[in-house]
């Protein structure tokens, strides 16, 4: 489901080094897997792995909005406390069942994502800024709400759900997020809402003269990294059992972090979402093999300690990649 | 003379940005199936009639009639809709994404709602071959050349179905065959009935395929006469507003070499650069101006940015000042005395938003400065030294760059190398996009700087510039020196036979294999 394959490849496509560079992050993801299903006896169990997918979910959300805005040549940092801001507004709502509360969830999310878009195309506001605005504004609206305390959701409906449930034995959060990446793919490759995200980050003005609504597609790119923002805020409460206005700082690092390590320009122009799910996996795994690592009692790694393992291990991933990358050109 | 109703009448046009004139008494009539050149110096406000016209910018005064109807677009989209399509100098696509997405961006073929590749694939194969280009479309823009680039940017501009084509300098990228190709592109627009308005400044060029020329000065036309009916001396003559006697003779600002060649300043062997440049020789000596001529991709420009460090050669051997070296880095080139500016001003020489000053002292920055603070007395001594000695046109060392005109950005470029008091400077394309009057000001600048001893590699594409200019010319031709002609025996047949016949041997070794 990765672009490439909505263009089959032609006699002159790029070199095996140019592949690798591509294909990187899956490289290291299989190789992560790998690593980890050799080392750790439960790594690959049931419970290990529908728990890694069951929290990931979220991220995968607040990523794959995050991709489509970075593509753009944009940035979106409120979607951590548009998430937690969702979970609260959800849990508030969760007493009159779930749609209630999940559509409370996602309406959080599309105020937030439209002001962010008004900021950046209206009044022409760099989106670093404005999205700045949009995370402190939901954070403190969040807090409001909640009085500065999580909100429990009501155990009476069938909220929780959203987060605990199960499909064919696979946890909900986690077919939502398939679900939205599957979206999120033939968005892309499929639609000209997507080779318009594209075109934009690639080059605003040339967009502008061939008659883009370059405008109108930034707007819907925040407004869609917020709905995905609310989602995931939506299944942090109904996971969790409680909307947490607290929740949320550092989830839009993790998730540029994971648009980057999943190959897509930080200047627009470049993506891939199908990439971008392998980033955010990469991310989450490296948090789980540090834990299982502790758990096997030789050393023991502080919570400071992993963030400082996944920091120089992003750094390796992209270096790795940006220098295959720089070869390859140079010889093409 | 025309007869049939024209398809666009501007009339008495009038522009005016913070009450100064860009436009007065400005028209352009142009008749179905014809191509019109427009022609006119830089600032002539060719450009600006035409951003007049498709909707980029407002009319302050006149009217405009197209297709017998009176219009007045909003914006560049709306003419493209109306019929008008135009193609920029800077190629408008976006480089990341697909040759096939760069043309049916804003008009994607769908297939139960979603985008059908294999279609978008066919017809964008289909439109490139009715250009001659057959290129895998599938793969990203930036993959090509710019001339590829072009002729997509303009393919996507004919598929509009316009009735009206604007092309602004689109030959300035293109070596002469895809020029060849552009004006096969362009009859067969006329023939079948579309109009084309052909902005260039090569004027060779617009005998070869205009039927008519308007020429505009200080943002008013001039004159619209058919192609024939004028000769070349009298069109340059029409766009300076001279006398024809003053410009008889040169068409370019060169004059002989006052003395003989000084020492060896550079001297290059068996060159060998990734797959552009197998062969290449120069020799440069102190006060001598030698032409490096070629077709586009001819290896020209990779052979100088081996010489200047930029991009270091795989095999061969360079000499600098006598001392046999190979520069590793830009750093080791201009140690030596090297200058070098590029043929892209905007994007390798400017610092577009610093000022005069700034961009003049960038390259002897690190010896003006003193316990790590610049030295701003001796900055501007040297800054006001080179405005005045290059003449360079601003309000002063603090305009903005950006602001100045094509040929004093350029003049500003020279003065950073020749501050640094270099031995040898490597001009890449010196004056191209320059107007004709700044063009020939800086041509006998290039000469008296030579004279005054500085050896010059000058590249160029206009052969004009290397004919007369150039005391001692190479040829390139796919990568290998092909010629090594003097003065005397370098005219423009000698250049083009000698780039012809490795041509001819390599289109044989194609057919052969």
């Amino acid at each position: 489901m990765s672009l490439e394959s909505a263009v089959p490849a032609g006699p002159a496509r790029p070199g095996a080094i140019a592949w690798a560079a591509q294909q990187r992050v899956l490289i290291a993801l299989a190789a992560l897997i790998a690593f980890g299903a050799l080392r750790y006896d439960h790594f690959l169990g049931a419970y290990n792995v529908l728990s890694v997918l069951r929290y990931n979910s979220m991220f995968a959300l607040t990523s794959l909005g995050m991709a489509f805005v970075i593509m753009t040549a944009g940035i979106d940092l409120s979607v951590g406390t548009t998430a937690a801001c969702a979970s609260v507004v959800s849990a508030l709502l969760s007493s009159y069942g779930l749609v209630p509360g999940l559509l409370g969830g996602l309406g959080v999310g599309v105020a937030v994502g439209a002001i962010n878009g008004f900021m950046v195309t209206r009044m022409r506001i760099l989106p670093f800024i404005a999205t700045l605005a949009g995370m402190l504004m939901a954070s403190g609206t969040g807090l409001l709400l909640a009085h500065n305390q999580s909100v429990s959701v009501s155990y009476d409906t069938a909220f929780i759900w959203l987060g605990q449930g199960d499909v064919l034995g696979f946890p909900v959060p986690a077919w939502i997020a398939l679900a939205a990446y599957v979206y999120g793919s033939v968005v892309l490759n499929f639609t000209s809402f997507g080779r318009y995200v594209l075109a934009v980050g690639g080059g605003e003005d040339a967009s502008r003269l061939m008659g883009l609504p370059v405008d109108r597609v930034v707007f819907w790119t925040y407004v869609q990294s917020g709905v995905f923002a609310g989602l995931a805020g939506v299944i942090l409460a109904a996971q969790f059992g409680a909307g947490q206005p607290a929740e949320g700082v550092g989830w839009e690092l993790f998730s540029i972090a994971a648009v980057v390590v999943g190959g897509t320009l930080l200047t627009g122009g470049v993506g891939s979402v199908a990439t971008t799910l392998a980033g955010v996996l990469l991310l989450g795994l490296i948090f789980n093999v540090l834990n299982f690592e502790n758990g096997l009692g030789w050393i023991s790694l502080s919570a400071y300690w992993q963030s400082v393992v996944r920091g120089v291990f992003l750094m390796a991933v992209v270096m790795a990649g940006s220098g295959a990358a720089r070869r390859a050109l140079r010889t093409a | 003379m025309p007869t049939s109703a024209p398809l666009l009448v501007m009339r008495d046009i009038e522009k005016r940005f913070q009450g100064v004139h860009a436009l007065a008494k400005a028209s352009l009539e142009v008749q179905p199936a014809e191509i019109m050149a427009l022609v006119g110096q830089n600032g002539a406000g060719k450009s600006t009639l035409i951003k007049v016209l498709t909707g980029a910018y407002g009319r302050d005064a006149g009217s405009i009639d197209f297709s017998g109807r009176p219009i007045a677009f909003a914006s560049p989209q709306e003419a493209q809709r109306g019929g008008i399509s135009t193609i920029y100098q800077e190629i408008n696509l976006v480089p990341f994404r697909s040759v096939t997405e760069n043309i049916f961006l804003g008009r994607e073929r769908r297939r139960f709602g979603l985008l059908d590749w294999s279609r978008m694939n066919a017809e964008a194969a289909d439109l490139l071959r009715r250009f001659d280009i057959a290129i895998d479309v599938r793969r990203p823009l930036m993959d090509y050349s710019t001339a590829i680039q072009q002729m997509v940017a303009i393919a996507r501009a004919v598929s509009f179905k316009a009735q009206l084509v604007i092309m602004d300098e689109p030959t300035s990228s293109l070596d002469e065959r895809e020029v060849e190709v552009l004006f096969d592109v362009m009859r067969r627009l006329r023939a079948e009935g579309v109009a084309v308005v052909f902005i260039t400044h090569r004027l060779d060029e617009l005998y070869q395929v205009c039927d008519r020329v308007t020429v505009m000065r200080d943002g008013r036309t001039i004159a619209t006469r058919p192609m024939a009916e004028v000769d070349k001396l009298h069109l340059i003559a029409a766009m300076l507003g001279r006398d024809v006697e003053a410009v008889r003779g040169h068409a370019t600002g060169f004059t002989a070499a006052a003395g003989p060649a000084g020492d060896e300043v550079l001297s290059a062997e068996g060159l060998r650069i990734g797959r552009r440049v197998r062969d290449s020789r120069l020799d440069v000596r102190a006060g001598q101006i030698v032409g490096l001529a070629g077709l586009l991709g001819s290896g020209r420009t990779e052979t100088a940015r081996a010489i200047f460090g930029a991009d270091p050669p795989d095999a061969g051997s360079i000499r600098l000042m006598g001392k046999a070296i190979t520069p590793r880095e830009p750093a080791d080139a201009i140690a030596m005395g090297v200058g070098y500016c590029s043929e892209d001003r905007k994007a390798d020489g400017i610092v577009p938003d610093m000022s005069v000053r700034e961009n003049l002292t960038l390259a002897i920055l690190p010896r003006l400065v003193a316990m790590g603070v610049v030295d701003e007395g001796r900055q501007r001594a040297i800054v006001e030294k080179f405005m005045k000695r290059l003449a360079i046109k601003a309000s002063g060392p603090e305009q903005k760059i950006r602001e100045l005109s094509g040929g004093n950005q350029q003049k500003v470029l020279l003065a950073r190398w020749l501050c640094a008091d270099p031995k040898l400077l490597i001009l890449d394309e010196p004056t191209r996009g320059i107007d004709v009057g700044a063009k020939a000001e800086i041509q006998s600048l290039i000469r008296e700087l030579a004279d005054q001893g500085l050896g010059v590699l000058m590249i160029s594409s206009e052969l004009e510039e290397i004919v007369e200019g150039a005391d001692r010319v190479f040829v390139l031709s796919d990568g290998r020196t092909v010629a090594d002609l003097p003065h005397a025996q370098a005219s423009a047949r000698a250049i083009m036979a000698a780039m012809a016949h490795e041509d001819a041997a390599a289109t044989g070794e194609v057919a052969r294999g």
